[in-house]
């Protein structure tokens, strides 16, 4: 019977909540990594590892790595790191496994890759040459917390192609395995001046409809948006939302027009408005959007969810997981629908994903 | 032989390295090199690239602050020291 396990990256360590299909019934396992700061913790259906991307503030960054969910753990950084003197690596922000490899994206911003299972780590792109790259290099021009290239989002067939998140720029597409770069940022909002209108935007997460390739959405630092080319335009699909802010994304895996927000205040608190949990969905591409708080807590709940803290599973009836700023974790297993908690005092939470495994 | 104590989150990261053990070096690179070479990995959780230690990474020789060149007498105390602090 197939085991559904959620794989959380918090402050300390990375956990595992794991459930049959039903996913009624939830063990926690944890806290792995030695409580390093996970910032993204990813599942490789092929191989069965599980990675997740760790900085410590004594010890550097690297990925940890476990070939047996989660009962033993090796952590490797060979190769992690830059060999010019102007950049340095100070945290690996993001993971994902396509194709064969590990790619991970790094804080200064750069793409490297693993061809042998997270073991050694090389440089594939610091995306010399494109607009605003000195810049998003530029410490005196980094907002605290900086992820410098925080995503990267693999195309499923085509091994040599997929988009780059730099933090406050915005995305890049590469058709040529990273030997060049595109901005893919046209008809994004901005609601700050900038140097050139291909680049400066605040991309937070970036997801592919698995049901279509050329469907992208976004929730932005402005506004949530949609793509129906791939990435080459955008259009603002935030009208019906209490808020044009947030982090978290996900779109269903056969739906290509539903897709789930989760809005958040814009100001220094960047928590659910009102104290009122919500989860916000669409099924119609952004026409209209639903929100949903059922079994989610109304009062004093101010909550924050960072951009990898929503994940949806392929099951038949997908569910969804998130994980708050304050150590919960919530799931649907009704499309968002309804909500229960399971998971509630862990260390605030950076990154949510979830696996489905024989 | 100079006496090496490391920091408690150090040994968790690499099999069978002891909290305490010494080592037959001239200075403190080289001390860590040599624990490099057993323990592949540990020079990067300790120093980055330039060679430099990591912020909030303290030695200290024979209770003296030291740095990756400083040299190491017969039977120094180095004290490898990770400045955690709060929760």
């Amino acid at each position: 019977m197939p085991r559904v396990i959620v794989l959380v990256g918090t402050r300390k360590g990375c956990f595992l909540l794991e459930s049959d299909e039903d996913r009624h019934d939830w063990s926690v396992r944890g806290p792995f990594c030695e409580g390093w700061p996970i910032y993204h913790a990813v599942h490789d259906p092929a191989s069965g590892t599980i990675y997740a991307a760790a900085a410590s503030d004594w010890h550097g960054a690297g990925v940890w790595r476990s070939g047996d969910l989660g009962e033993s753990w090796t952590l490797s950084s060979a190769g992690l790191a830059y060999a010019s003197g102007d950049l340095k690596l100070s945290k690996v922000s993001g993971l994902t496994v396509a194709h064969g490899r590990v790619l991970a994206g790094a804080e200064a911003a750069g793409v490297f890759e693993s061809s042998d299972g997270g073991e050694t780590w090389s440089l594939l792109s610091t995306l010399d040459g494109q607009p605003g790259r000195g810049d998003w290099n530029d410490p005196s021009k980094q907002p605290p917390g900086h992820l410098g290239l925080p995503a990267i989002l693999p195309h499923p067939d085509e091994p040599d192609r997929f988009w780059a998140v730099v933090q406050g720029f915005g995305i890049f597409e590469t058709t040529d395995d990273g030997a060049s770069w595109t901005p893919r940022n046209r008809g994004l909002r901005a609601d700050w001046p900038l140097d050139d209108p291909e680049v400066g935007y605040c991309v937070h997460k970036l997801v592919m409809s698995p049901a279509d390739r050329e469907r992208l959405y976004q929730q932005n630092h402005c506004g949530v948006h949609r793509s129906d080319d791939g990435g080459r335009s955008w259009v603002e699909i935030t009208d019906g939302l209490p808020s044009d802010f947030g982090f978290a994304a996900a779109a269903h895996p056969h739906d290509r027009d539903s897709f789930y927000v989760i809005p958040l205040d814009a100001g220094h608190g960047r928590c659910m408005p009102d104290g009122r949990a919500a989860v916000w969905r669409t099924r119609d591409a952004g026409a209209t959007w639903e929100r949903h708080d059922r079994g989610l807590p109304q009062h004093d709940a101010h909550l924050g969810v960072l951009r990898e803290g929503l994940a949806i599973d392929a099951l038949d009836v997908p569910g969804l997981y998130f994980g708050t700023s304050t150590g919960q974790v919530f799931a649907s297993v009704d499309e968002g629908e309804t909500w229960d908690e399971i998971a509630g005092y862990l260390p605030g939470i950076a990154s949510v994903e979830v696996a489905i495994v024989e | 032989m100079a006496d090496l104590h490391l920091p408690p989150t150090l040994p968790p990261l690499f099999a069978g390295l002891p909290r305490q053990l010494d080592v037959d070096a001239a200075t403190v690179a080289e001390a860590i090199d040599r624990l490099d070479q057993r323990w592949p990995g540990l020079r990067d959780r300790l120093c980055e690239p330039g060679p430099v230690l990591r912020p909030h990474i303290n030695v200290y020789v024979d209770r003296e602050r030291a740095a990756l060149d400083t040299t190491l007498e017969v039977r120094s105390r180095v004290d490898v020291v990770a400045a955690i602090s709060g929760g």
